[in-house]
């Protein structure tokens, strides 16, 4: 009986071989038609034939159009409102669990991962009804709390119209957005805390610091790599934002564009406008915004050196 | 043992060689979005008795999602069906390219039927070139669809909406007054349909045939102007089409009247406000305006399969040439005829019980036979956004009207010739 034996010479080859493929495929082959297409114009109904060479002019319309940069802004809002509160929120809320939850921690945990793994478009389905401007259950709420004497004051005098004033709807994308990262960032913070030595606590509980202390000068600074890498994630999911304001706008950004970040105006140029030239720079344009901002958050968390 | 495998083989072999003029069949592809492809479906008996041994394979995807599709497959050649269903809103994007066989020209020669089509939808899927790019299968005559029960709570009848807009305006306030419910679901309906009206012979909604934006016209001012002041008078109920507060808003009575293509009342009766069967009654549109609501088309690809091309022809005829089948579609999904020869039928004069009794189907054949073609241009999706979110401002922040449409001729001037 004969085995097929594969030289030690090609093995690496052979066992990456399906990785390299796949990666070639669906991979590097789109990025590098897409930065090809960026330099074309193409009526895509026309066939591949169709597509001629137009230089930047592709890149000096996606920087005059107005709308590109109202969407960058979006994406920008978004990123920010959604993203900062995520950590503000999962650092403590990570500790606590970590504290609190001896036994039951992985089952907590669990609930907050939930959202994270669900369905983009039952999260959206399901927001939909509930910021239903009539009918939804938000603004019952809020209508509940608006008998409620002096925070009453402080909350609008009619029901909000969520998903369609331009002014509510960034707002609304952000709750949905927070509500379902939030958890994925304290599964991460967790497994920073469980890194720390516990010693260090005993000494300085020994020491005499409190709770807060602690927090501050130990847990902190023990978890900074770990904040690095979660804002890190936020800034590129964050400028790359597009299921939850596509699905809960109908594809089409909302009212006044609200909603339309940067990855929905670009698909939307491709599919809806049959516009894959500008789409395709745009695309590029995006990719250097995140490029930046990711260098710009490696250079904030980098370790200061006096 | 051996014996009896041998056998096996035997049989399943001879059963191979006698079943391989069977797998040899010729088959088409119909490319359709949902309630085009049950119609297409429901033909395919008609179909097999014409071409026993030629098979239909239906590819159904949902309406955004079929458009992207054949994008994707007429630009890249892979994939592509023989006969292709498109919407109205779609034709316009698909007509600018080379993609789609030009049926006027042999073989298919489409002008020698264009008599027995209703002539804008046939006008709408012709170029200025002189091609004809897809056949008209199914039309949305535009209609005012009204709660006759909160009109008469308010003491006004059909006439008093139907008279001119602002008497359809006057009508709203009224009926918000009396009954508390608004006179339409959102202040852009009424926009949609004064853009509409008045359009020039050769000119697009938004653009001219030079490709030049039309948005400052006086059509676009009345417009804007009518939308604000339904929102001033806080007539709307804002809410967007096809969401779940605009459903609501007809099941429980909160909204008294819509515009729209003939087939809403097919939906509302089927499933957006079925217990308010009786209370409606449709009438044709105010000021004796006639407008278009949707609509759908075959066309062929030019890349298609050469082999398949006389067949998906034939397909096509039968779906829209057909008497039998336009009627049928018409009877099951609401997909009013867009042949001509369908309109004697017996069943436009029968009384529609969701409209408690009024043979509307009539009216929206008047109403077909009026209509003007609109010329279709590859940027209409992105000016109607433009426009959307003009009147969005000018309705929500003040802006005013000659600055918002200003500001629409500018983004539009930027994006025409691209």
């Amino acid at each position: 009986m004969k085995h097929l034996r594969l030289s030690p010479r090609w093995a690496p080859y052979a066992l990456l071989a399906p990785f390299l493929l796949l990666f070639l495929v669906f991979g590097l082959f789109p990025l590098a038609f897409s930065l090809y297409l960026s330099f074309q114009s193409w009526e895509p109904t026309s066939g591949l034939a169709a597509m001629h060479y137009v230089g930047l002019d592709n890149f000096a319309f996606a920087l005059r159009d107005e709308w590109f940069w109202k969407s960058l802004a979006n994406t920008g809002w978004l990123a920010l409102a959604s993203g900062l509160p995520q950590h503000l929120v999962a650092i403590p809320l990570a500790s606590f669990l970590h504290l609190g939850f001896k036994r039951w921690r992985n089952a907590v945990v669990g609930a907050y991962f939930l959202p994270y793994i669900t369905s983009s478009v039952a999260i959206a389905i399901l927001f939909s009804s509930l910021f239903s401007t009539d009918y939804g259950l938000i603004n019952l709420l809020l209508a509940l709390l608006r008998e409620v004497p002096l925070l009453g004051a402080l909350l609008p005098a009619q029901a909000v119209d969520w998903l369609n004033d331009p002014d509510a709807l960034k707002p609304a994308i952000s709750m949905i957005v927070f509500w379902r990262y939030v958890g994925f960032n304290v599964v991460l913070y967790l497994a920073a805390l469980q890194t720390i030595p516990p010693d260090l606590y005993e000494a300085a509980t020994m020491d005499g610091a409190g709770r807060l202390q602690q927090f501050f000068h130990i847990t902190l600074p023990s978890i900074r790599p770990m904040i690095f890498f979660g804002v890190t994630l936020s800034v590129i999911g964050g400028l790359q934002l597009f299921e939850e304001p596509f699905i809960l706008t109908g594809g089409k950004g909302g009212s006044d564009q609200a909603g339309m970040t940067a990855a929905v105006y670009l698909y939307r140029n491709a599919f809806d406008f049959n516009d894959f030239g500008a789409a395709s720079a745009m695309s590029w344009l995006l990719f250097l915004v995140v490029a930046l901002l990711t260098w710009l958050t490696n250079r904030a968390f980098r370790p200061r050196t006096r | 043992m051996r014996l009896a495998a041998r056998t096996l083989v035997g049989i399943c072999t001879s059963v191979g060689l006698l079943a391989g003029p069977a797998a040899a069949q010729q088959s088409i592809t119909v490319a359709a979005f949902p309630a085009v492809d049950e119609i297409v479906r429901a033909a395919l008996p008609a179909w097999q008795q014409l071409h026993p041994t030629v098979a239909v394979k239906v590819v159904s995807r949902e309406l955004n999602d079929h458009h992207t599709a054949m994008t994707t497959a007429l630009s890249t050649a892979v994939y592509l069906p023989d006969v292709m269903a498109l919407e109205v809103g779609y034709l316009g994007r698909f007509a600018q390219g080379a993609g789609l066989e030009d049926l006027a020209r042999p073989p298919y020669e489409l002008r020698r039927y264009q008599a027995r089509f209703v002539p804008y939808a046939f006008e709408q899927a012709s170029t200025p070139a002189g091609a004809v790019l897809a056949v008209p299968t199914d039309i949305g005559p535009g209609t005012l669809l009204y709660r006759q029960d909160l009109l008469a709570k308010a003491g006004l009848g059909e006439a008093n909406l139907t008279g001119s807009w602002e008497g359809y305006v006057a009508a709203g306030v009224k009926i918000k007054a009396a009954t508390g419910a608004y006179l339409l679901a959102h202040a852009r309906d009424m926009k949609d349909i004064l853009i509409r009206t008045g359009i020039q012979p050769g000119e697009g909604m938004y653009f001219d045939k030079d490709s030049r934006p039309l948005v400052t016209t006086a059509r676009f001012v009345r417009a804007f102007e009518l939308a604000r002041a339904v929102r001033q008078q806080k007539l709307d109920a804002r809410v967007t089409a096809w969401s779940s507060d605009w459903s609501e808003g007809f099941k429980r009575g909160g909204v008294a009247t819509q515009m729209s293509g003939a087939w809403l009342a097919g939906h509302l009766n089927n499933w957006l406000a079925p217990s308010t069967r009786g209370l409606w009654r449709a009438a044709q549109l105010p000021e004796g305006a006639f407008a278009a609501y949707g609509g759908t088309f075959f066309a062929i690809p030019r890349l298609a399969d050469a082999a398949n091309k006389p067949l998906a022809w034939q397909f096509i005829q039968l779906m829209t040439l057909n008497r039998a089948r336009q009627l049928a579609a018409f009877k099951s999904q609401d997909a009013f005829p867009a042949l001509l020869e369908t309109y004697d039928d017996a069943f436009f004069d029968e009384p529609l019980a969701f409209l408690g009794g009024q043979r509307a189907r009539r009216d929206w054949r008047t109403a077909a036979g009026q209509i003007r073609a609109v010329q279709v241009h590859k940027q209409d999706a992105f000016a109607r956004e433009v426009i959307d979110t003009e009147l969005d401002k000018v309705l929500e922040r003040g802006k005013a009207i000659d600055r918002a449409l200003a500001d629409a001729q500018r983004l539009l001037q930027q994006r025409a010739l691209r």
